[in-house]
């Protein structure tokens, strides 16, 4: 709006002050909604350089705090002090002003505009009236020099970033204001585990700059790891703060959750259906354009996980049973008939569902109700006769343990992640399958709800339904599967008995005892054809490839097949903690190692 | 309070949700809005009410009715409908012509427009769907297309007349009942449409609907047949259009400027009734009461004698202010998708590499 000129970006922070006065100190924040007090009475202290994690399950309000403090809620009663003088933020921009940035789940970018678009959007920089194009790329290139980020070129469209790419450019958009406070709503919701290493890179170097970084995640690795104090909230109450030193990812759940969960993954039950133990699924010889050679057969009562890098094919496999994107080759049999899923309607019909990734993209109509999401399938496929499955509805939803405020008339997009996931699995289970495809069931959903997916797991197994479990997090997948059909660029790249060891897993994921990735190029693999433009919006102009750490590994993994010369391979994120081992050119991936 | 179009049965003794569905699509609103204009009427002209005027004000409510509830079924599909003006000249001319004043030749001619409306709702939805051209242009396209068409086959003039016959359903009723008068054949139908078409957005097919105007993708994955079922919610706005050409046929005669306009007449009435634009909410009911709101508006210009010239910048005003009302309530979905992630996997399609 103003045409201020850009903050310079690389003045390098003054010293942090003596940690003994905190940056910012909210007290006694109360925020009600329509009468609901959804905070009682926050206390929260930052201090310079330091990262404070901020925990609890799902409708905590730990998003509530975060836009009260980003100036999006104004809170009903409280005080916010930022460096020892009171603010009261009434729009996002003054905050951005006041130097609190937030960088929220959802991104606001814009997806044609360059990257030095986005980051001045609004406050582009002017020479005689018109908008001073190198001059904002110069700034831009400072901001993200400054991360060492050289490898994001700021004249690149962001529609060809990666998302972890744009994930950093909002970063970057934050740090041009000159911000002292960042506050990060889950950065790593969307990211590929290889990719949080280049976060936790600019968090540290935010820490050094003397930022003050809230951070809100749900992944116990991640909190402990960057975290040097944490606090707790449940149901609106701030439970404590506590130093990240003073307490275990055990206890840490305990109080997030206020009972202990006594064991984190359910037992096994009693097989009771009666086809339990027959086979249920069989694929034999399935590829397609991105997969190839995919076997495996699933029993009645039997949990199967499927393993691998992301972009390994675990999510194409699904989509190819379920009819999204076919299999060309091999055969697919769901009780020993065969079935050719060539649409979601005929694999419903076959008696095969999928849980899909995405919750709110792909599964669910957020503007209607609970119900008529949960019936949406009956209506769809089994139009007639459906009736008796759809008075079951109600049934299914309850031993779900889904409780709204609105009955089942409340429309989806008012629940937490948590319901709206129980909404998605309500809606399969209606149909009755025999054989279940859950991809990241738990992904972005509070603890409670988590244990309600498992024993719901659990509880289908034992009842003879076949599942499929497909997982990012290698504690849930091996707590979880009773086998592991382990995948690398598209193949099958072994079995493993339940219960293995993540390194186990991992080791066969990334291929690291021989080298499948050797002798396959990866020619169908469509991700193949974006290190190209990648690097070609890169390259030449930065002419340093190395630069490059926000490519992902799945990326440079591919250069090697596509043979651009070594050096402009070396995009490792060397040197920063667990590193990733470059040279076999298996990317790194070392989280989610069970806390 | 309103006339008898306006109110379908009440779904059978679920009071509380049907009072929710009715304030999710915004009917208390237009509700409310209507019963304040029917209340200036009356003190302008006391007499509305008695039978008689009010029945020739449903008579003349009633095409647009129809067409709204064609106009709903597109948008809550979460596409548009432009064609449906074009499409009731169009097949206004083509009754005149083909008719010619012969009686015998009704009902073969209905036939005929009604394969007519058929065949330009399935261009207009397989165009839209398969071709992928986005619904506004395809549309735009049919209309220009018929437009343009009529006017070449007729040489500039409409020929031809229509037969007695065909003028009863716009111009007939049931006669010399006691208080109304005349019960117009236009309003049974409108009637019969309207709780038709509530019935319908109950059955399987209309929770498809809604879902696919909602969230395609979601609606996708869980075996709907997303092509299909905004196909035919095109050819039920064609279908509906071509109802309407019956009756505003039989209504006004044969003019070379009838059905001007009409699709946005069609489409202020569905958004004034609260039926978002994009798709996934609102309710027939909230359309229907839309649409007698608009030509009760339009009777209370006529009575203060206000030129009939000033419709479409009325028409212009509502349609600004119904859609920033949805949006300043946040009911608006078109923003929410345009925020969606950049390049977020799931955005592409399916099967299809990045870029």
């Amino acid at each position: 709006m103003t045409a201020s000129p850009p903050p310079g970006p690389a003045s390098p922070a003054p010293p942090p002050p003596a940690p003994a006065e905190p940056l910012l100190r909210m007290r006694g924040i109360t925020k009600s909604f329509l009468g609901v007090r959804v905070l009682h009475g926050i206390d929260l202290d930052l201090y310079p350089g330091e990262v404070h994690a901020l925990v609890g399950e799902n409708g905590a309000g730990k998003s509530t705090l975060m836009k009260v403090l980003a100036g999006v809620h104004r809170a009903d009663s409280g005080t916010v002090e930022l460096a020892g003088s009171r603010v009261s933020f009434e729009h996002p921009v003054q905050a951005q002003r006041a130097g609190v940035a937030t960088v929220f789940q959802e991104f606001n970018l814009l997806p044609e505009r360059t990257v030095a678009e986005n980051v001045f959007l609004g406050r582009e920089p002017r020479r005689r009236g018109l908008v001073d194009g190198r001059a904002m790329e110069r700034a831009t290139a400072a901001l993200l020099a400054d991360l060492d980020l050289e490898g994001i070129a700021p004249w690149t469209r962001v529609r060809s970033l990666s998302v972890a790419e744009q994930q950093i450019v909002e970063i970057v958009k934050a740090l041009s204001h000159d911000a002292r406070i960042i506050s990060m709503d889950e950065p790593t919701a969307a990211l590929a585990d290889h990719e949080v290493e280049v976060l936790y890179r600019i968090i540290g170097r935010l820490r050094e700059r003397g930022v003050a970084v809230l951070y809100v995640s749900h992944r116990m690795k991640e909190i402990f790891d960057l975290a040097a104090t944490i606090t707790v909230l449940k149901d609106g109450d701030l439970v404590e703060t506590v130093p990240a030193e003073g307490i275990g990812p055990a206890e840490l759940v305990r109080r997030m959750v206020g009972r202990p969960v006594s064991s984190v993954f359910p037992e096994r039950l009693e097989p009771r259906g009666d086809r339990v133990g027959e086979v249920r699924l069989s694929v034999r010889g399935g590829g397609n354009s991105q997969l190839d050679g995919i076997g495996f057969e699933v029993r009645g009562g039997e949990i199967l996980g499927l393993g691998g890098l992301q972009g390994s094919g675990r999510t194409e496999v699904a989509h190819a049973l379920f009819g999204i994107a076919r299999f060309t080759r091999g055969e697919v049999a769901v009780d020993g008939r065969r079935i050719d899923p060539r649409s979601p309607r005929r694999a419903v019909r076959a008696g095969l569902v999928l849980v899909t990734e995405d919750r709110k993209a792909q599964g669910l109509a957020l503007n209607q109700s609970v119900t008529a999401n949960g019936r949406l399938v009956l209506d769809a496929v089994l139009p007639f006769g459906s009736a008796r499955r759809v008075r079951r509805l109600p049934g299914i939803l309850s031993s779900l343990e889904l409780v709204t405020r609105g009955g089942n008339d409340q429309e989806v997009r008012y629940l937490s992640g948590g319901n709206q996931q129980k909404v998605v699995l309500a809606k399969w289970l209606a149909t009755e399958p025999g054989v279940i495809v859950l991809d990241e069931p738990t992904r972005g959903i509070d603890v409670g709800a988590k244990q309600a997916v498992y024993r719901l797991m659990r509880e289908l197994a034992a009842s003879g339904a076949a599942i499929v479990l497909i997982s990012s997090e290698l504690p849930e997948l091996i707590g979880m599967a009773d086998r592991l059909v382990v995948l690398a660029d598209g193949r099958i790249a072994g079995e493993l008995p339940g219960g293995s060891t993540e390194e186990a897993v991992m080791a066969m994921a990334t291929g690291s005892h021989g080298d499948p990735r050797a002798d396959a190029p990866a020619a169908g693999d469509p991700r193949a054809a974006a290190p190209l433009s990648g690097g070609a919006a890169a390259g030449p102009r930065s002419g340093d490839g190395a630069g490059r750490a926000a490519g992902p590994g799945r990326r440079p993994e591919n250069d090697l097949g596509s043979g651009p010369p070594p050096g402009a391979v070396r995009h490792t994120d060397s040197g920063s903690g667990p590193g990733p081992d470059s040279g076999g050119g298996s990317p790194a991936r070392h989280e989610e190692a069970a806390p | 309070m309103t006339s008898p179009t306006t109110a379908p049965p009440a779904p059978r003794g679920r009071v509380p949700g049907a009072l929710a569905a009715l304030g999710r699509g915004g009917a208390p609103t237009v509700a409310l809005l209507l019963a304040l204009i029917f209340a200036v009427i009356a003190t302008q002209n006391p007499s509305f009410f008695e039978g008689p005027p009010l029945m020739a004000f449903a008579k003349k409510a009633a095409p647009l009715v129809i067409l709204a509830i064609g106009q709903y079924l597109v948008i809550v599909s979460g596409e548009f409908d432009l064609s449906v003006g074009s499409l009731v000249g169009a097949q206004v001319v083509i009754a005149a012509r083909l008719i010619d004043g012969e009686e015998a030749m009704t009902l073969p001619v209905i036939g005929v427009m009604l394969a007519f409306g058929l065949l330009v709702g399935l261009v207009n939805g397989l165009v839209t769907t398969l071709l992928r051209v986005p619904s506004i242009i395809t549309t735009l396209g049919t209309m220009l297309i018929l437009f343009g068409a009529v006017r070449y086959w007729t040489g500039g003039a409409p020929t031809g007349a229509l037969s007695e016959a065909f003028r009863v359903p716009g111009r007939g009723g049931v006669e010399d009942l006691p208080f109304l008068g005349q019960l117009p054949w236009a309003l049974v139908i409108a009637a019969v449409i309207a709780v038709a078409g509530v019935l319908l957005m109950r059955s399987p097919y209309g929770r498809s609907l809604i879902a696919t105007g909602d969230n395609d993708v979601a609606a996708a994955f869980s075996g709907v047949r997303v092509w299909r079922v905004r196909t035919l919610a095109f050819v039920g706005s064609s279908l509906l259009a071509t109802v309407a050409a019956v009756l505003i046929g039989g209504y006004a005669g044969v003019t070379a400027q009838v059905g001007q306009g009409l699709e946005f007449t069609a489409i202020t009435a569905v958004v004034l009734g609260g039926v978002v634009l994009g798709g996934g909410r609102g309710t027939v009911v909230a359309a229907v009461l839309g649409a007698v709101t608009v030509e009760a508006l339009f009777t209370l210009f006529n009575q203060l004698y206000l030129p009939s010239t000033i419709q479409p910048t009325v028409q212009g005003v509502i349609i600004i202010a119904a859609v920033a009302y949805a949006a300043r309530r946040g009911d608006l979905r078109l923003p929410e998708r345009l925020r969606r992630r950049p390049d977020h996997p799931t955005e592409r399609p399916l099967g299809t590499s990045r870029r």
